[in-house]
């Protein structure tokens, strides 16, 4: 089994079973990393460059671990301080990097399109792990991920992604892997933060969270950027969390458990309740945990295929 | 050098011809036209069995670098391009480094024009509108006017501010000379690097709304409206209401125009999904149904011209992130055969309105000297294979950028020759 693309750039057309194939390869991998020695050689001799121009620190590390518990060298960049900050072009960074036999290269861009660019300037495998208001595969493969280990399927499940659709890549490439496995995706935020023509991918809109919850089992809760609000997409912290804060009373409004998603890092009491992200029916951490079992499956699947 | 230019179809919109016929030039100007002329000794004797021969086109939009940009394109280069793809005559914007604001730049274009490329291209400056195309004060049209300016335009950038374009509007009527919007509302557009639509949605890309240039457009035929001495012309126009704003000033009698890209009636948004950077221009690439509307309005005669907006950039400016590149693609080589084989073929067009589209109106908009081809005129030349079909290949491009989103592209109808100031350059 192999997956049809030699990089991870989105989940946008990617095929029912390719998803599969990579949450069932990530099943082994979580296996592997409660074991004490957590470490298999499948990747030993590849060489892998993480590419973060914009900061990150859990992907960053997630992805880390996950090529070093694969055995893989690992080199790291942070644009910050490096060449790029000296006005190298993102071509030319990837080239001389590739110049040193790279086989794999995670990337992390402000621009939508980066990592596809990459992927027609080098020869190495390319992993997307964020590109501006593009996708974010991985996140959105280790949530379904942790949303199957939690349901023992995906089909038939009702899940809402609240808050800034618009400039959210976890949204997007939940989106596309959301539906492709048969799950009934909503949004609810404010009018400002949905894309125009959103339902064309297949999912309902709302604006009042008290209208979706009684008909979902799981919130996932995005990030609200702090810079939006100067952006004029909302006009208050203070008014967000009035009417799109998912806290505890609106949750418990459904009378039944409803799993409680973030992608991290989460802005306490203003997107999320503090009691409701601590709670019982949260899977933040898990869905962390699963992030390297995940990637790792995504890393080993392009790594060893012969394409 | 003279010349009998033979058997060619002879397609004149002005003077309503359309016929095989042969011409013969003496000294640069129309002898005569007949069925059964022959050649006198010293005359050259050019075959032209199954071309088409037309006045000479123009491109009212191009972006020629010079002066400041001379790494993308030179006034040199740029008129190479266009005598390639079949101009006789360019109209360059103003966004150059010094801006064309001032008299002296004006006409160190104009004369820099004449010194290239054996003169055969007409180089026409479109001056900016407002100083330091900053949409404040006025530029010098007076001054512009009399050093040759034929239009006004701060184009790449709009003339925002309503009570500027009031003014400029008013001015310029002074001169018949057209105010060219770049229309777009620039409070709608920072950071959109596509248009806003299902394909942005998906790509995740900052949208570039067509409401935008609707609003603007809106707003520009109401102050026209208000100022009716005035001429106005959109440039580049996009969008499927853009054109019935357009169509209903006409309507009224006001005195607006609009050009359209090949481009534009050409391509989607949804090839930027490839992230290639030549898919990037301002206004974006729109929908199909955009593109559709383009093709109608031509039709209709509520689009008057085509022009291509030849923005060259080199390869290291667009071989970046998509959100960092800069928009524009080239366009003088492709406009002929993308205009043929998008529009003649597919019967929105005869040969004769693409003659118009291409030379009769823009020289009527811009107050250029119309082209007749009768006796006793100049000889100011188009010479088309209108069947020849064709690939293209940008690395053989004149231009000194490569960036367009045709490479490879089958195209239909090529200019074989252009004829200006006495004598005929053979195309390639």
């Amino acid at each position: 089994m192999s997956l049809q693309s030699r990089h991870l750039l989105g989940l946008d057309g990617v095929p029912k079973q390719d998803i599969e194939l990579i949450l069932d390869t990530a099943v082994s991998f979580k296996e592997v990393l409660e074991r004490p020695i957590k470490k298999v050689p499948p990747l030993q001799g590849k060489t892998i460059a993480n590419l973060f121009f914009e900061s990150s620190t859990r992907t960053r590390i997630s992805f880390e671990l996950a090529e070093r518990r694969l055995s893989a060298d690992v080199v790291s960049f942070a644009a910050a301080g490096s060449s790029v900050s000296k006005g190298e072009t993102l071509k030319d960074t990837a080239r001389n990097i590739e110049a040193m036999k790279i086989d794999m290269v995670v990337i992390r861009h402000a621009s939508a399109g980066a990592a596809h660019f990459l992927s027609r300037v080098v020869k190495a495998n390319v992993l997307n792990a964020g590109d501006g208001a593009h996708e974010h595969p991985t996140q959105a493969l280790l949530d379904m991920f942790t949303l199957r280990e939690k349901y023992g399927t995906l089909k038939g499940l009702r899940v809402c992604i609240v808050g800034d659709v618009l400039h959210s890549r976890v949204a997007r490439s939940n989106i596309f892997g959301l539906t492709t496995m048969g799950v009934e995706v909503s949004l609810c935020g404010p009018a400002t933060l949905m894309p125009r023509h959103i339902e064309q991918l297949g999912v309902r809109v709302f604006n009042t969270l008290d209208d979706v919850i009684p008909s979902v089992d799981v919130l996932n809760v995005l990030r609200v950027q702090l810079e939006r609000q100067q952006g004029g997409f909302f006009p208050s912290l203070r008014e967000y969390h009035r009417f799109f804060g998912v806290t505890k009373e609106r949750v418990d409004r459904a009378g039944r458990a409803i799993t409680i998603m973030h992608p991290g890092p989460i802005n306490r009491d203003v997107e999320l309740s503090a009691d409701l992200a601590d709670g019982e029916h949260s899977v933040i951490l898990e869905q962390v945990t699963n992030g390297v079992a995940v990637r790792m499956a995504a890393l080993y699947l392009l790594g060893t295929s012969s394409k | 050098m003279n010349y009998l230019l033979k058997h060619a179809r002879i397609i004149d919109p002005v003077t309503g011809t359309d016929e095989q016929l042969n011409l013969l030039i003496v000294d640069g100007t129309i002898d005569r036209l007949g069925a059964n002329l022959s050649a006198a000794k010293g005359v050259e004797e050019v075959d032209l069995s199954g071309k088409l021969i037309a006045p000479g086109f123009v491109d009212m939009h191009v972006h020629l670098r010079e002066p400041g940009f001379e790494h993308k394109e030179t006034i040199e280069s740029g008129c190479r391009s266009a005598a390639q793809g079949g101009f006789t005559a360019v109209c360059c914007m103003p966004n150059t480094n010094p801006t064309i604001d001032d008299e002296s730049v004006a006409r160190y274009v104009i004369e820099k024009g004449k010194q290239v490329c054996d003169g055969f291209v007409d180089v026409y400056p479109i001056a900016a509108a407002t100083k330091g195309r900053q949409g404040e004060e006025l530029s010098p049209m007076a001054e512009l006017t009399h050093a040759g300016a034929v239009g006004f335009s701060d184009d790449g950038a709009p003339i925002a501010s309503a009570n500027t374009m009031r003014l400029a509007l008013e001015y310029s009527s002074m001169f018949g000379i057209p105010i060219i919007q770049h229309a777009e509302d620039p409070s709608m557009t920072k950071g959109g690097s596509m248009n806003e639509g299902v394909v942005s949605m998906r790509l995740g890309i900052p949208g570039i709304p067509p409401i935008a240039e609707e609003l603007m457009i809106g707003r520009d035929i109401a102050l026209l409206r208000y100022v009716p001495k005035a001429k106005y012309h959109v440039a580049h126009i996009s969008t499927r209401r853009s054109t019935d704003l357009v169509r209903s000033a006409k309507q009224e009698g006001l005195a607006v125009s609009a050009e359209v890209t090949p481009h534009h009636f050409t391509l989607t948004d949804e090839v930027v999904a490839s992230f290639d950077t030549n898919t990037k221009m301002n206004p974006p690439l729109r929908t199909a149904d955009d593109v559709e509307a383009m093709k109608e309005a031509l039709r209709d005669g509520v689009i008057d011209v085509i022009a291509t907006d030849h923005a060259p950039h080199t390869i290291d400016e667009k071989e970046v992130e998509y959100s960092q590149a800069p928009f524009g693609i080239v366009g003088l080589e492709t406009a002929i055969g993308l205009s043929i084989a998008e529009l003649v073929r597919q019967r929105f067009l005869s040969l004769l309105q693409l003659v118009e589209k291409f030379s009769t109106n823009p020289r009527r908009i811009l107050s250029l000297p119309q082209i007749r081809i009768e006796a006793g005129q100049p000889a100011n030349l188009t010479i088309l294979d209108h069947e020849i079909e064709w690939t293209v290949d940008t690395t053989r491009f004149s231009s000194k950028s490569k960036n367009s989103p045709f490479h490879g592209r089958r195209l239909q109808g090529k200019a074989v020759g252009i004829f200006n100031h006495g004598r005929l350059r053979r195309v390639v």
